[in-house]
């Protein structure tokens, strides 16, 4: 990654409610500890719903790709009513669909199929971090 | 919306970003799903943007607890600005200030390391539960019982 290479915001959902949400949680700590540290990062989406200054500036600056744990999509339509389109949108239950042996379990802490599923996720989407860093589209 | 009215809701920040954040989530199920299970009905914060009418409309009609990890105040503010003023507002740092305890420093994975700061909350949490029930039967609205 070179010097010129930009911050990449992953965003996910905040909900406590749903397995998909914690799957989204972990996906995106993933990305931001593991697999591209210093170039994924993450803020709280409560941030952007009280319209935080630093968070505004952070997503309109910056290439997104949200997280989502429900069709309702809070971490994507929370970048829109800011009047811009998030470069990636995925809902969490896509990476099940994909990997349907790894069924995510747990909404306080994932179950271990949900850790591992998180796990592969976040490397599915290194190359996407990767491309929107370099200032390339989707 | 498919919920009794007997429920207060509770509204935790939930920030991805910081270990107060985690330590918010855990608390908030904790009360949810154990401590206060059948006077508590949870409130996906982004769904005040996202989900419209009917997330604003159940806050505003009942009373809520807001619960936040940090001094920006997230879920105060926006239960505040598109519902209505939280019944009670706990902030995570002055739970954890107040009974010495520190906070956590990891956002996952928590253990028995950070189990006494996401019981103290909880436990915070469920006796503002108690103490906003009590508020509104004295007050003479139909809440539920302790």
């Amino acid at each position: 990654m070179g010097e010129m290479a930009k911050k990449v915001v992953v965003l996910a959902c905040s909900g406590i409610g749903k397995t998909w949400g914690a799957l989204a949680r972990e996906t995106a700590h993933e990305l931001v500890e593991r697999v591209r540290p210093g170039v994924a990062t993450t803020i709280c989406l409560p941030r952007l719903v009280i319209n935080d200054p630093e968070a505004r500036r952070l997503v309109l600056e910056h290439p997104v790709i949200t997280l989502d744990g429900c069709p309702k999509a809070c971490a994507r339509k929370s970048v829109e009513v800011l009047g811009r389109k998030v470069e990636q949108a995925l809902e969490t239950i896509q990476f099940y669909m994909a990997h349907k042996d790894l069924k995510p379990d747990g909404v306080a802490q994932l179950n271990e199929a949900g850790l591992k599923l998180a796990r592969v996720a976040a490397d599915e989407l290194a190359a996407t971090v990767d491309r929107l860093a370099a200032g390339e589209k989707t | 919306m498919g919920v009794p009215v007997a429920k207060i809701g509770i509204v935790p920040c939930s920030g991805e970003a910081l270990p107060a954040g985690t330590v918010c989530r855990l608390a908030c199920r904790r009360v949810l799903d154990k401590f206060r299970k059948d006077q508590t009905v949870a409130i996906c914060l982004p769904l005040f943007i996202a989900g419209g009418e009917e997330e604003r409309g159940f806050a505003a009609r009942h009373p809520t607890i807001t619960v936040d990890g940090c001094e920006k105040r997230c879920a105060a503010k926006a239960t505040e600005m598109f519902s209505g003023k939280p019944a009670q507002a706990l902030l995570i740092p002055d739970i954890l200030g107040k009974r010495g305890i520190s906070m956590p420093t990891r956002l996952r994975v928590f253990g028995s390391e950070e189990e006494s700061a996401v019981q103290a909350v909880a436990d915070e949490i469920a006796a503002s539960v108690d103490a906003v029930l009590v508020q509104t039967r004295a007050e003479g609205k139909p809440y539920g019982d302790l």
